[in-house]
C-alpha cells in the first residue's frame, strides 16, 4: 500500500473545491499560531469567518473591504489573462489616487454629476500612464514586466510623499495630508450611515465589463490565446503587441480607478498610507480567482470578510491584527500549492511495476 | 553478469501490464518480452499505448496491475532512477538536455559522485565512451548548438554512459533525416552486435523491416501479436496494426495548369541566430501541381516555411501569390492573399489550453462576430461541421491539447482547406502520424492538388516527397540546388543532392524555375 502522486488532469469536479480545500488547509495550518496567541482555533475562527456576517454593519463592512479588492483582483487578472504579469497594480493605485486628488481639488462648485465622473476618469488616465512606461518597454525592447512594474510600485509611493510632504503638506495639521477635495467630488453612500460607497457598485459593474469582453468578445479570444500561447496567436495573425499593450494598460487604468475610489469614497484626502497593499492584495486575488472574474470577485469578497474577520478577531479575543495577515499570506501559499493539484493525481493502492 | 543465462533470459519481461487514464485503457493486459541483444519494434497506430507501455518500464508511469522482471528478477521501478539503476535507458520525444552546458557537462548530469566535478576527466571520460560506443559526438560542443540529430546522439549516449543494457527509443526517427536515420540505425545495430536490447517505436514500417528483429503490435491498448521480422511484411504489420488494409495514396496523372500561383524570386531569410539561412532561392509553383522540397533538416526549410507562414519577415526578395507581391512577416496579409498553411510545428500553431472550436476560428475571428460579440452557436457549429466532414475524434469544446497528434492534424487540416486557398505551404505535415493518419493527410494533399491549388510541400520524408511531388527542388545550406521532375528523381539521386555532394558535378543552373 502507499500514496503517489503521477502526473495527470485531475478530474474537472474537483477544481471548484481546490479553493474551499485551500481555506481548509489555511486553518489547519495556522491553528497551531492561534493557539500559541492563547486563543482556541475554532472559536478564532468562528469571529473570523462567521461573526463578520452575523450583524447588518459588520457585514456591510465586509462589502467596503472588499472594493478596493475587486478593483485591484480584476486589474490583475486582466492582464494575467493578457500574460502580461503587472505586479505594479500598488502603483498605478497610488497614481489614479493621487490624479483624482488632483482633480477633485478643483471641482469647487462643480456638480457631482460632472464632478464624479471626473474624478473616476483622472484615476484611470493616471493609471494608464503609470502603466504605460514598462508595457512600452516590454513590447518594443521585450524588457521584463514584472521587474520594471514592481520597481515604479516604489517610485510611486515615493512620489507620493513628497507631494504630502511638499506642496500638499495639510497647512494647518502639518501633517503629510492633502486637503480634502471638493465635497461635490465625494462618493455618494449607497447605505446611511455606513462605509458602502458608489466604489462599491463601480467595482461590481467593472468586474461584469470585463467578464464580457474576456469571455465573449472577438477581442477577449485573441487576449486569451496571447496569454496561453502567444507563439500560436502570432501565428494565427493576431498583434500580439498591441494585446499585450492593451491588456497592460487596462489593467492599470482600473488600478488607478481603485485608487481614486479609495480616495473619494474613504479618505476624501491623499495620505501615504491611501493603500495597505491593495495592488498586492490583487495578485493575491486574480491568483485565488483562478484569473476568471467570477472566482476574482469571490476572493475579494473573502478576503474582505478576512480582513474583517480580522479586526473582529482582535476586538474580541484581544489577538494581534497581524494574525490576519499572517493567515492571508498562509492562504496564498497553499492555494497556489493546491492550485498544482490539478495537474496531478493522487492514488492510493497496490503498486504495480 | 553470467553471461551464458543471459542468452536464454529476457531482458525485460512485462506480464499482464494495465493501465487506466481516467476512461481510457490504455494498456491493457499486456505481456511484451524484450530479448537479450534484440531490436524489437513497438508498432501502433496514435495512441495505441506505445509510449504508455514504455513509460511505465522506465518508471515514469505506475501500471495499475502487472509485473516487471529484468533479466529474470522481479522489478519495481518508481522511478527513472529505478529504471536507470537497473540498466534501463530511455530516449523520450522531447529531449531532456540542458542547452546551455556541452555535451559531456549533459552526460554526466545527474550521474557525479561528490560535489566537485572534474569537468576536463569527464570530458575525457565522454570522449573515450563515445568512441568505444562509435557514436560520434563531440564532447565539448555545446548543446544548444547542436542538430536535433545530434542532440538525440548526446541522448543514447547518456543513457548508455550510465550502464543501460535496454535502450528504449520513442520514434526516435521522426525528427531524423535520411541519411541521420541511417547513420542511428548502422550505430544500433552495432550495439545490438554486442549486446544491447533495444525497443525501438515508430511508426514507418519501412524502417521497422530494415531494422528490427521482432516486432510487437499494440492496438487500443492490446497486443495483437508479436511476430519475427523475417517472417512478415509491410502490409501484414499494416493489417495488425489498423485492423484493415492501407492502400498507398493514389496520385492521379494531371497535368499542372500554367498559372504560376506561388512565386518566390529570389528570396533570402535569417535563422534566429542572424545568419543567412535562406539564400535567394527563386521557385514557381503551378496551379494544379504540388512542388516538393526536399532537404537535410537544418538546411533552410523551416526558415523559407516561417517565411511563407508570416512569422518570419524576409530578408530580400519577393513573395507572389497568383501575381501579386505579399508582404512577408504579416499572417493576416499572406492569409488574405490566399495561402493557407499548415506549419512544422503543430503546437506552435494552435493555443493548447483553448477548445477545438476556438482554435478553428482564431484565424478568422472577426467573421465570427455578431453585434460585437463572439457568436458561438456559430462557432460551435462551424467546428461541429469540420470535425463530421474531417472525421475528427474530438468534441468541439474539447481543449485542443488532448487530442492525438493525427486529430490535431486534421482541426489544423480542417482549419485551412475549408477555405480553399490558392496556395497551400505544407511543412513536414505527417510528421508523427501513425499510417491511417498519414494516409489522409496525403490524400487530402492531393485532393487539394486536384482541385487546382498550388501546393509547396516541405518534407524531410522522401518517401512522402516522392509520393507525392509532381516536381521536387532540392534545398541544401540555403540554396535551390537542383529541381527535377517527380519522375527522373529517385532516392538516391536526390539523397547524393541533399547531401550538396552533387553541387559540382551537376554544376549546370537549377533547371525550369
Ligand atoms: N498522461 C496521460 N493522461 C491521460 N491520458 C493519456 C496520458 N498518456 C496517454 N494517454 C492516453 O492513453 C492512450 C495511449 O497513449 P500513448 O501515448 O501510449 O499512445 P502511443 O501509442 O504512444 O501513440 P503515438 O503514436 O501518438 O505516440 C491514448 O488514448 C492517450 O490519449
Ligand atoms: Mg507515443
Amino acid at each position: 500500500m502507499g500514496i503517489r502522486v503521477e502526473r495527470a488532469p485531475a478530474p474537472l469536479w474537483i477544481r471548484p473545491l481546490l479553493p474551499l480545500l485551500a481555506v481548509l488547509l489555511t486553518f489547519v495550518i495556522t491553528a497551531g499560531l492561534v493557539m500559541a496567541v492563547g486563543v482556541n482555533p475554532f472559536t478564532a475562527y468562528y469571529y473570523f469567518i462567521v461573526e463578520p456576517l452575523a450583524g447588518r454593519v459588520s457585514a456591510i463592512e465586509v462589502l467596503v473591504k472588499a472594493t478596493p479588492l475587486l478593483l485591484t483582483g480584476a486589474a490583475v487578472t486582466f492582464a494575467f489573462v493578457g500574460g502580461y504579469w503587472n505586479i505594479g497594480a500598488e502603483g498605478q493605485l497610488y497614481a489614479g489616487a493621487t490624479a483624482a486628488t488632483a482633480v477633485g481639488l478643483l471641482m469647487e462648485g462643480v456638480p457631482s454629476w460632472l464632478a464624479i465622473p471626473a474624478v473616476v476618469l483622472a484615476g484611470f488616465v493616471a493609471g494608464v500612464l503609470w502603466a504605460l512606461p514598462p508595457a512600452l518597454m516590454k513590447v518594443k525592447l521585450a524588457i521584463d514586466e514584472v521587474v520594471t512594474t514592481l520597481l515604479l510600485n516604489s517610485v510611486a509611493l515615493f512620489g507620493v510623499s513628497a507631494l504630502l510632504n511638499g506642496p500638499w503638506r495639510n497647512p494647518i495639521s502639518q501633517w503629510p495630508q492633502s486637503p480634502e477635495i471638493a465635497a461635490s467630488a465625494i462618493f455618494p453612500r449607497l447605505i446611511p450611515r455606513t462605509r458602502l460607497h458608489l466604489g462599491f457598485l463601480l467595482a461590481i459593474a467593472i468586474i461584469l465589463v470585463l467578464w464580457f469582453v474576456i469571455n465573449r468578445t472577438a477581442f477577449g479570444l485573441r487576449m486569451r490565446a496571447v496569454g496561453l500561447g502567444p507563439r500560436a496567436a502570432r501565428f494565427a495573425g493576431i498583434r500580439v503587441e498591441r494585446t499585450v499593450l492593451t491588456a497592460a494598460l487596462v489593467s492599470g487604468g482600473i488600478a488607478g480607478v481603485a485608487g481614486a475610489s479609495q480616495l473619494a469614497g474613504i479618505h476624501y484626502s491623499l495620505i501615504e498610507a491611501i493603500s495597505p497593499g491593495y495592488g498586492y492584495t490583487g495578485i493575491i486575488v486574480a491568483t485565488l480567482g483562478t484569473l476568471n472574474m467570477v472566482g476574482v470577485a469571490l476572493a475579494a469578497l473573502f478576503i474582505g470578510l478576512i480582513d474583517t474577520g480580522a479586526q473582529t478577531v482582535s476586538r474580541a479575543l484581544g489577538v494581534p491584527v497581524y494574525l490576519g495577515d499572517v493567515i492571508q499570506a498562509t492562504l496564498l501559499l497553499v492555494t497556489l500549492s493546491v492550485l498544482l493539484f490539478q495537474f496531478y493525481r493522487i492514488r492510493w493502492g497496490r503498486r504495480a511495476g | 553478469m553470467d553471461t551464458s543465462r543471459s542468452a536464454s533470459v529476457p531482458a525485460v519481461e512485462m506480464r499482464g501490464i494495465v493501465k487506466r487514464f481516467q476512461d481510457v485503457v490504455a494498456n491493457d493486459r499486456v505481456d511484451f518480452t524484450l530479448l537479450p541483444g534484440e531490436i524489437h519494434a513497438l508498432l501502433g497506430e496514435n495512441g495505441a499505448g506505445k509510449t504508455t507501455l514504455m513509460r511505465i518500464l522506465y518508471g515514469l508511469y505506475h501500471a495499475d496491475q502487472g509485473e516487471i522482471w529484468v533479466r529474470g528478477q522481479p522489478a519495481t521501478i518508481r522511478s527513472p532512477k529505478d529504471a536507470i539503476a537497473r540498466g534501463i535507458g530511455m530516449v523520450t520525444q522531447h529531449f531532456a538536455l540542458v542547452p546551455p552546458l556541452t555535451v559531456a557537462e549533459n552526460v554526466i548530469l545527474g550521474h557525479t559522485s561528490g560535489i566537485r566535478v572534474d569537468l576536463a576527466e569527464a570530458r575525457r571520460r565522454v570522449a573515450a565512451a563515445a568512441q568505444r560506443l562509435r557514436i560520434p559526438v563531440d564532447p565539448g560542443a555545446r548543446v544548444r548548438d547542436l542538430s536535433v540529430g545530434e542532440r538525440q546522439r548526446v541522448e543514447i549516449l547518456k543513457a548508455l554512459y550510465r550502464g543501460a543494457q535496454v535502450l528504449i527509443l520513442d520514434e526516435p526517427t521522426a525528427v531524423l533525416v535520411p541519411q541521420e536515420v541511417e547513420a542511428l540505425f548502422a550505430s544500433l545495430r552495432r550495439l545490438r552486435d554486442s549486446g544491447l536490447s533495444v525497443v525501438f517505436i515508430s511508426h514507418k514500417l519501412h524502417e521497422v523491416m530494415a531494422l528490427c528483429d521482432r516486432v510487437t503490435v499494440l492496438r487500443q491498448g492490446r497486443v495483437v501479436g508479436t511476430v519475427s521480422v523475417a517472417e512478415t511484411d509491410r502490409n501484414t504489420l499494416a493489417r495488425m496494426m489498423v485492423g484493415r488494409l492501407i492502400q498507398p495514396v493514389s496520385r492521379p496523372a494531371h497535368p499542372a495548369g500554367h498559372r504560376v500561383l506561388l512565386r518566390l524570386d529570389r528570396l533570402s531569410a535569417r535563422d534566429d541566430r542572424g545568419l543567412l539561412a535562406v539564400k535567394e532561392v527563386s521557385l514557381a509553383v503551378r496551379a494544379g501541381e504540388i512542388l516538393g522540397l526536399a532537404g537535410v533538416s537544418g538546411n533552410g526549410q523551416t526558415e523559407l516555411a516561417q517565411v511563407l507562414d508570416g512569422t518570419r519577415p524576409a530578408e530580400s526578395g519577393r513573395v507572389l501569390v497568383d501575381g501579386q507581391e505579399v508582404p512577408t512577416g504579416d499572417p493576416v496579409a499572406l492569409m488574405a492573399a490566399g495561402i493557407g498553411r499548415i506549419p512544422e510545428d503543430r503546437h506552435e500553431s494552435v493555443v493548447a489550453e483553448l477548445t477545438v472550436a476556438e482554435n478553428m476560428v482564431l484565424e478568422h475571428l472577426d467573421e465570427f462576430v455578431r453585434n460585437g460579440t463572439l457568436d458561438r452557436e456559430a462557432i460551435h457549429r462551424h467546428a461541429a461541421r469540420l470535425i463530421q466532414q474531417y472525421q475528427i475524434r474530438a468534441r468541439p469544446e474539447d481543449p485542443i491539447r488532448t487530442l492525438s497528434g493525427g486529430n490535431m492534424q486534421k482541426v489544423i487540416l480542417a482549419r485551412v482547406l475549408e477555405r480553399a486557398p490558392k496556395v497551400l505551404v505544407v511543412a513536414q505535415p505527417t510528421r508523427g502520424l501513425d499510417v491511417g493518419a498519414t494516409e489522409y493527410v496525403r490524400g487530402k494533399l492531393v485532393e487539394q492538388r486536384e482541385r487546382g491549388a498550388a501546393i509547396l510541400l516541405i518534407s524531410e520524408d522522401l518517401d512522402e516527397i516522392l509520393e507525392l511531388s509532381d516536381r521536387i527542388a532540392v534545398i541544401y545550406e540555403g540554396h535551390i540546388v537542383a529541381i527535377l521532375s517527380g519522375e527522373e528523381a529517385d532516392p538516391e539521386r536526390l539523397g547524393l543532392l541533399m547531401s550538396g555532394a552533387a553541387l559540382r558535378a551537376e554544376a549546370r543552373p537549377p533547371g525550369g524555375m
